[in-house]
């Protein structure tokens, strides 16, 4: 895979196939992304596990934290990585070590690994680096629309009224890759720099 | 759904609108209202902390404003805009959310009149302290970058003699000197340019020019093109740092790409207020549905307009870019394939008198403040956009005492070049 520029149809097909979600990282600060991401899937629909050895005890939205992935206890679909591109790699290799394996592992916003990346898509594990899938999911659905942002889709289709904790449809006409050419080469740049 | 790119006139009927959940309406509908219902105590507390997307207010977002923002972003190639009250209001938005009192930014010599007024003495009284640079000299941007830059603007076609600016050289001075560049696209609109194609980092617009096209609405817009890092060196702390109004967000961190976009709204829209009219933005929006048709034809009446003008023995000189002899004609080749814009300037042999004499004759031509109109635009700039600016300064931004400004409009040609010819035979 590309990480550099992600087709929406690779992206769609994940958020539309992955039904739980454990998020690494995941805080019970409220201002944090992370929370805003974890509330935000759980409002539509995805089955959401917060993964965070600091708050083992507590919960978040009414979901125990658990300290590993280990401690999960079943199968999950997606792993959800919130933490620095420095401690992917141990998250990747104790996904690895899942039985069974999670078929995504997804790395947040400013997040990048590419040997991390490497390991698991040899494992058959798609990735997804430097994304937010509460973005994404806004962004194919269109409902980040009501902030200006370009969702890069087109529809001329009548979509129902949404209501709270519906799932929407992200099968709209894609206008293009996974990101505007422009921000895409942006961070192509950045990577090669860094 | 297959991944392929529309082109530029599907974007420009398509982007941002769909049919309306409710009623099915196909035409996007005006939401004329300030507020919106919220569905529990939780889902407003989300709004307000900028954890869910929705409406709240009508001065921080609203629906029909919405699919203008996505229209416009995505015929400009950028990641999200901003839509507010007028292209003065882009400026003031873009401009807080870069600099603090005491810093700098440095402007192109060359452009609109009330841009150069906003930058020397409004934004002075805000501490932001502009630093002129030659478009025509891209040294002369390298000699004015400090450790306070924090930003460089210009015109892609710059007013008032539609004069082609190299946007890539003056980005490659931006990209150098680690700071965004602002490219005011208005009067070539992304139908000619994409400033972002050629390295702009912030495009703004005045919508009340060629976008929304028929001189009836106000508006302005920002797009963020999503291409620069905000985070490096704490030099955009509005971005980058923890804010306190929304109970220590960072709003690179939250909304990457676009996030230039989001702090154009929530910290300055919010708290400046400019916000457009949900009414002016529907107009604007039915306007861009035909920006293709009509900005060709603008450019193809304006060449020939222009091309009469420089064969007329009372026109001492003809500035249009899409003239072959034009000293801007390379830039227009590279950057504006399809026309060099319809605003333009010419001079005449016979001077101020001979200006204002020319704009008292004109039937069609209508003498007026604005550009970017479906009907033709005459103004004399030295007595009125430009009127501000001492005689020097006019003669730098092209707006000497004998220049006339055109606006070509979208009537049929040989009906312009009579009423013109009628006027200058005096």
């Amino acid at each position: 895979m590309n990480h550099d520029a992600y087709p929406d149809n690779y992206i769609r097909g994940i958020l539309n196939s992955v039904k739980s979600i454990a998020m690494v990282g995941a805080s019970p600060v409220n201002v944090r992304p992370s929370y805003f991401a974890f509330k935000y899937l759980a409002q539509r629909g995805y089955d959401m596990i917060p993964v965070n050895p600091g708050h083992v005890g507590k919960d978040l939205l009414g979901k125990p934290f658990v300290a590993s992935l280990r401690d999960i206890g079943r199968p999950v679909d997606m792993i959800d990585i919130f933490r620095n591109s420095s401690h992917i790699m141990p998250v990747v290799e104790e996904a690895l070590t899942l039985d069974p394996l999670p078929k995504v592992i997804w790395m947040q916003l400013g997040a990048r690994d590419d040997a991390a990346a490497e390991k698991a898509e040899a494992a058959g594990i798609k990735v997804v680096m430097n994304r937010c899938p509460k973005i994404e999911y806004g962004r194919l659905s269109s409902e980040i629309s009501w902030m200006g942002v370009n969702s890069r889709t087109l529809s001329s289709k009548r979509p129902p009224a949404p209501t709270q904790g519906m799932r929407l449809s992200l099968n709209r006409m894609s206008v293009g890759g996974g990101d505007t050419a422009a921000s895409d080469r942006a961070a192509k740049n950045k990577s090669e720099q860094s | 759904m297959s991944d392929r790119l529309p082109g530029f006139s599907t974007l420009a009927v398509h982007a941002g609108a769909q049919p309306d959940p409710t009623t099915g309406a196909r035409a996007t509908p005006i939401y004329q209202t300030t507020s919106f219902v919220f569905n529990d105590a939780d889902h407003a507390a989300s709004l307000f902390g900028l954890q869910a997307f929705g409406n709240i207010y009508t001065r921080i977002g609203n629906p029909t404003n919405a699919v203008l923002e996505e229209r416009v972003a995505a015929l400009e190639g950028g990641t999200a805009a901003l839509a507010v009250a007028s292209g003065h209001a882009a400026q003031v938005v873009v401009l807080q959310q870069l600099l603090q009192p005491g810093d700098e930014f440095i402007a192109a010599r060359k452009l609109y009149g009330g841009s150069i007024n906003q930058f020397t003495h409004a934004f002075k009284s805000f501490g932001w302290n502009v630093v002129w640079a030659d478009p025509d000299d891209i040294a002369s941007f390298e000699r004015a970058v400090t450790p306070r830059t924090k930003a460089i603007f210009i015109e892609s076609i710059a007013n008032p003699a539609g004069s082609i600016t190299d946007i890539e050289a003056i980005s490659t001075v931006a990209r150098k000197a680690g700071v965004p560049l602002i490219v005011d696209n208005t009067l070539a609109s992304p139908y000619l340019i994409r400033p972002i194609d050629h390295g702009a980092d912030i495009v703004v617009h005045s919508l009340t020019k060629f976008l929304g096209g028929h001189g009836n609405s106000l508006g302005g817009i920002i797009v963020d093109a999503g291409t620069f890092d905000w985070s490096t060196g704490g030099k955009y702390p509005m971005l980058s740092e923890p804010r306190p109004e929304y109970h220590g967000i960072r709003l690179q961190e939250t909304f990457g790409n676009f996030a230039f976009a989001i702090a154009c709204r929530v910290l300055g829209l919010r708290d400046l207020g400019p916000a457009l009219s949900p009414f002016n933005a529907f107009m604007i929006l039915t306007g861009i549905e035909t920006l293709p048709l009509r900005m060709q034809k603008h450019c193809d009446n304006a060449k020939a307009v222009a091309e009469f003008l420089a064969g007329h023995p009372a026109v001492a000189s003809v500035s249009y870019a899409g003239l072959p002899s034009d000293k801007y004609n390379q830039l227009a080749r590279k950057y504006a394939p399809k026309g060099a814009g319809a605003v333009f300037t010419f001079s005449l042999k016979g001077g101020y008198d001979a200006g204002v004499s020319l704009v008292s004759k004109l039937q069609l031509f209508s003498h007026l403040a604005n550009v970017g109109d479906t009907r033709s635009l005459v103004i004399h700039p030295a007595s009125t956009t430009h009127s501000q600016l001492d005689d020097a300064a006019k003669i730098k931004s092209g707006a000497g005492p004998d220049v006339v400004r055109l606006s070509v409009g979208i009537e049929d040609k040989e009906d312009l070049i009579a009423d013109l010819e009628q006027a200058l035979a005096g």
